[in-house]
């Protein structure tokens, strides 16, 4: 069962992926991305993740994404013209692709044999509480930086953005 | 049968969105694809981040991860600024034609 | 493993059917709303009372040409509606609608599902509707859509934020994520509430509604529960801050481009996103299926004083009725309402219904008054409408959030 959700939640992610990288105009590029997030938001509750699962949504794919749909509506550049490629590249590139990828995969399961298997609560640590916890006791000096940052994003993107008057 | 998944398969996956975000990243020459190719790979690297905070069964690797992701979105603010105030200069998004700092 | 699979379809089954059929309703209920307070009748002729008028709508809107224009940009033209109407629906499913109950010998909660996560997942499926609306206008190729969808969405997503904020602070109350342990939470009967026991006069320590999280110690959250009702109405797309929507009226809106039943799923997904935003006020501020008063001194019959009220009414103005048709209709609604006053008075019910009653009346309160904003206040402009929320609402709920911690830090 855990193993089915991973299976389609992975090859969902893989192929929006090749799809936001493969697409030519940036919206299309964009929604897939959407997906991706979405699916890896689903991997992140089969690790346990709850929290992490919901701040995906919530910021990466419920507010930055939307931040660059907006912008490519704004602009309306329209799509990227395709470029030729040779044949020799055209025929061997798939395949040496999937030949490299195999490789890794092989290289990664040597390096982490079934040790360790991820199953729906294994990882109970994951909720509010606990990284509410380390986020203001252990790691309260980077919450405050990246606050500051935040704050430094905001102004910097506001002066860059606005009209100029003149 | 497997019942469970074996954590390697969580950390391959995570290296084939990071390579297909680094492709992303070189091969395309409109700004804003790049920039999603840079978010593709955050997203990767957050993926790695949680499975390894499952093996080692600690809530650190989620403070990592959640970090990443306020940076990477206070990064998209100002890189999508920055390419809008070069739209406005140029009406270009193709970042083969941004190129007047080239001797 | 069984049982639960087969429990969980009828729950689904359940709440499907209530959830359409109360939809299909709301918009009854809001015509004829804003038709009293416009001082006319609203829909009366389509059945009695115009109860029919949501069945013919469906009928003309499902029979409509569904027709996809040729310039726009397919797939995103269609996958649209889908966004919106699945993001709506999807928010019902943690909505707790009462207490445990028992079927059949299997017991169950009131509740699709119980996430310890629940008021996040409410959140990003709201954050994930803002796609349906920005993608409707792209996908029109029309640049009054594309206006109005992006007006609609830079409003959505900027009323979020004092929306979150709203909702972070009786959290801090609750001190849980899980909506029924909020709920449970706000459940104390009669117990001291807060160190100043002894200051606080009997009455406020009563339970009931002085447990409600509008009301609680130690910082009441009516600030909290005005700012989530202001967002709410932005979220929404609800007047007053309906401009992108009423465009239609005016120029063109996001939806413009679409007919039949792509056009109802935007509304469809409209009238849910209410129902999503009233049910999270109830249960966050207004104590979900809390009644006004503990059940122990005897509130479970007030439904039953209600209903007989209703029917004893609708019977009287039945004998001198002011419209010859109202002298069947009336007196048949004052049967009906009798009836429902008696089966509120059957014992082996009152330990649900009566919970699922106060629930149902505090959505349906402030479902009421998103009506009656409706029909009563002007829309702001868009320029008044941002910057009411980045220079007003933020910086108040941040303000309210940062004295519920304060005030929470101090408490023993």
């Amino acid at each position: 069962m855990d193993v089915i959700v991973f299976l389609v939640f992975a090859i969902i992610a893989v192929v929006c992926a090749i799809n936001v990288v493969v697409q030519t105009h940036p919206i299309s590029s964009a929604i897939s991305l959407v997906g991706v997030m979405g699916s890896l938001a689903v991997l992140y509750l089969l690790l346990g993740a709850e929290f992490l699962a919901a701040a995906q949504v919530i910021v990466y794919a419920g507010a930055v994404m939307v931040l660059f749909v907006f912008v490519i509506m704004l602009l309306n550049a329209g799509a990227e013209a395709r470029k030729g490629r040779s044949l020799l590249v055209q025929l061997l590139g798939v395949p040496l692709l999937i030949a490299f990828l195999g490789l890794l995969a092989y290289f990664v399961q040597r390096l982490y044999p079934q040790s360790t298997s991820v199953h729906f609560g294994g990882f109970t640590k994951g909720g509010a509480k606990e990284v509410g916890r380390a986020l203001f006791t252990t790691y309260l000096l980077p919450f405050e930086v990246t606050s500051i940052l935040i704050l430094i994003a905001i102004v910097g993107a506001i002066v860059l953005a606005r009209k100029e008057l003149d | 049968m497997l019942t469970a998944v074996p954590i390697s398969w969580f950390l391959t996956l995570s290296a084939v969105l990071f390579a297909l975000g680094v492709a992303g990243f070189l091969f395309r020459r409109n700004i804003i694809t790049v920039f999603m190719s840079i978010e593709l790979m955050l997203n990767a690297v957050n993926l790695s981040f949680i499975t390894f905070s499952y093996h080692r069964q600690e809530v650190n690797g989620h403070l990592y991860a959640f970090f990443v992701m306020v940076v990477a979105a206070a990064e998209a603010a100002v890189g999508l600024a920055i390419i809008l105030t070069i739209f406005k200069n140029r009406s270009t998004l193709n970042i083969d034609e941004i190129n007047s700092m080239k001797n | 493993m069984d049982s639960f699979i087969v429990i969980s379809l009828i729950k689904v089954a359940v709440i499907f059917a209530a959830l359409m059929t109360t939809l299909a309703y709301l918009q009854w209920v809001e015509r004829k709303v804003i038709a009293h307070i416009q001082v006319r009748p609203g829909p009366y002729r389509v059945g009695p009372h115009g109860l029919l008028q949501p069945l013919a709508d469906i009928v003309k809107l499902v029979t409509k040409e569904d027709m996809l224009p040729p310039y726009v940009n397919k797939p995103l033209y269609l996958l649209a509606p889908f966004l919106a109407i699945t993001m709506s629906l999807l928010s019902i499913s943690v909505i707790p609608f009462g207490p445990e109950i028992e079927v059949a010998g299997h017991r169950t909660y009131m509740q699709l599902t119980d996430l310890n996560i629940g008021v996040l997942f409410v959140l990003a499926v709201s954050a994930m509707g803002v796609y349906g609306i920005a993608l409707a206008g792209w996908s029109s190729n029309n640049k009054y859509a594309l206006l109005g969808g992006l007006r609609s969405s830079a409003q959505m997503i900027s009323y979020e934020l004092p929306l979150s904020l709203a909702i972070a602070a009786p959290l801090l109350l609750s001190n849980t994520l899980s909506l029924r342990e909020l709920v449970d939470s706000q459940n104390r009967g009669i117990v001291p509430l807060s160190p100043l026991h002894g200051l606080i006069p009997q009455f406020f320590s009563f339970g009931g509604i002085w447990s409600w999280n509008v009301f609680q110690r130690p910082f009441p959250q009516i600030f909290s529960f005005l700012i989530f009702l202001i967002a709410g109405f932005a979220e929404t797309n609800r007047v007053p801050f309906d401009l992108p929507e009423a465009e239609n009226e005016l120029v063109a809106g996001f939806h413009v481009e679409y007919s039949s039943m792509k056009f109802a799923s935007f509304f469809m997904a409209e009238y849910a996103n209410m129902i999503t935003v009233s049910c999270m006020a109830t249960l966050l501020f207004l104590g979900g299926w809390v009644p006004l008063w503990p059940a122990e001194y005897g509130s479970s019959y007030v439904p039953v004083a209600i209903f007989a009220f209703a029917g004893v009414m609708a019977l009287y103005h039945g004998m001198h009725p002011g419209r010859r048709r109202d002298r069947y209709t009336l007196p048949v609604f004052g049967v009906v309402f009798l009836g429902i006053a008696a089966i509120f008075l059957l014992p082996m019910v009152q330990s649900w219904l009566a919970p699922l009653f106060w629930f149902c009346a505090k959505t349906g309160a402030i479902l009421f008054t998103f009506m009656w904003i409706r029909g009563t206040m002007p829309r702001f402009r868009y320029d008044q409408l941002m910057g009411f929320t980045w220079k007003f609402l933020f910086p108040v709920a941040m303000v309210n959030l940062l004295v519920t911690g304060f005030l929470v830090a101090l408490r023993p």
